[in-house]
């Protein structure tokens, strides 16, 4: 059944939103199913759908994958955005989980309890500028290149775009110190499959707000 | 330069422990730096050599690879413990995870404050045995075959030992409801590259304990 990949999640962005990221980013549609209730969560591990009972689950080439980085990594492999070698998909991987922790951090901080908001924001202000940035605008200054790895567009291009995006949401200048990520920055913006779904519009989900809070929380039982 | 792969990690298990158990599965002889004071740690941070400022490091054939999953992944890659095509990566890669979600939790068990430590190990073998080890029973009782993917060994067969071997040392009948799971943990155990590993003078390392946790928590403590 040759379809469209079918994502399983909530209609936000939580760990699906890279998965998203990568599929726009190569140019392959996708239909969503969105869990809106407690129900529609059951149904899917009752259907035996879920093989640990979690989501993200995406159905593509007649698997139902799950678990974030496995399914980022087949996608990325399936549409040539993981390296040339294995040396290169080493490359892309320790990238890809620098920004997964950055954007852990952010993902998680609409359901910190209101107390811990500003600590919590300044941690992530201080990890961004401190340990993760740096890394990128040495390694983009080191080589010269357009692209993270290998001179070629890969999932550690997207994936920085994604993360960098979401730290300006919180921190607007978060890249003030970062001459070379802000070339970075607007050069895949520019890449027309990435255009088009940082457009109004896109498949692209909103930022977490109290009511999707709200929501996940009763759909998961946090 | 010897040659063999070389790790930076505290002497202990912790995030380093898998790396350990791939390679030994794949057969290749590593080196060890262990980290003891804080001075060696910001040295290694001064000297450029850990990218995101973090432990494990692995140096091997020219690079100085962190972030354990990249690390797994590329000795997994190198040594042909990922499958023999695309789909059975995606396979290796969810049951890995799944097995990664649950060895978390018992990475930080030890870190964790006494009177919350009970309820952690509920919680540990709940996981275990509602959600993980009801998975990989089933996989092994539906092909029938030896190994979780592709009837060839990888490396979400050498992580699920690791995992099952890591719960019976807090929970020593964890597996009394998986008849699948008991057989292939004997099995897999009984592969000459891990058998030699799980004997004694390996480089396989003892759960932690107080003077591990001490070590760590100085080293890494921020200023």
């Amino acid at each position: 059944m040759a379809g469209k990949p079918k994502l399983h999640y909530t209609c936000g962005r939580g760990k699906m939103e890279s998965i998203r990221w990568l599929l726009a980013a190569a140019g392959v549609e996708f239909e969503e199913q969105f869990i809106e209730t407690k129900e529609d969560l059951e149904k899917l591990r009752n259907d035996g759908f879920l093989l640990f009972q979690q989501v993200p689950m995406v159905e593509m080439d007649g698997m139902k994958l799950v678990q974030t980085r496995a399914i980022l990594n087949y996608i990325a492999a399936k549409y040539n955005l993981y390296g040339k070698d294995l040396k290169e998909r080493a490359q892309i991987d320790m990238y890809v989980e620098g920004t997964t922790d950055l954007m852990g951090m952010i993902m998680m901080f609409p359901f910190q309890p209101a107390e811990g908001k500003e600590k919590q924001l300044a941690l992530i202000k201080e990890r961004a500028t401190t340990r993760y940035f740096p890394v990128y605008e040495k390694v983009l200054k080191g080589h010269g290149q357009d692209y993270l790895v290998g001179n070629n567009f890969s999932l550690a291009d997207v994936h920085l775009l994604e993360a960098i995006l979401m730290v300006e949401e919180l921190i607007p200048d978060g890249l003030s110190q970062f001459p070379v990520l802000q070339g970075f920055k607007a050069r895949i913006s520019n890449i027309p499959t990435i255009k088009k779904f940082l457009q109004p519009g896109s498949q692209r989900k909103w930022p977490t707000d109290e009511k999707l809070v709200a929501q996940v929380k009763q759909i998961f039982n946090i | 330069m010897s040659g063999k792969p070389k790790l930076t990690y505290f002497n202990g298990r912790g995030r380093m422990e898998s790396v350990r158990w791939m390679l030994a599965a794949a057969g290749t002889e590593f080196e060890e730096a262990f980290l003891e004071t804080k001075e060696q740690y910001q040295k290694l941070i001064k000297d450029g050599a850990l990218l995101f400022d973090q432990v494990p490091l692995v140096e091997m054939d020219g690079m100085k690879l962190v972030q354990t999953k990249a690390i797994l992944s590329y000795i997994a890659g190198k040594y042909n413990l990922y499958g023999k095509n695309l789909k059975e990566r995606a396979q290796i890669d969810m049951y890995v995870e799944g097995k990664s979600d649950l060895m978390g939790m018992v990475l930080t068990y030890p870190f964790s404050p006494p009177e919350e430590k009970e309820k952690k190990l509920a919680l540990i073998n709940e996981r275990a045995t509602t959600r993980y080890f009801p998975v990989y029973e089933k996989a092994l009782k539906q092909h029938g075959k030896d190994f979780l993917v592709g009837n060839c060994l990888s490396w979400a067969d050498v992580h699920l030992l690791e995992a099952i071997l890591m719960i019976e040392e807090l929970k020593p009948n964890v597996l009394s409801q998986f008849p699948q799971l008991q057989g292939f943990k004997a099995r897999i155990s009984n592969i000459p590259n891990i058998k030699k590993f799980l004997q004694p003078g390996s480089q396989r390392k003892p759960p932690p304990d107080d003077a591990y946790i001490a070590t760590v928590l100085e080293v890494l403590k921020s200023d």
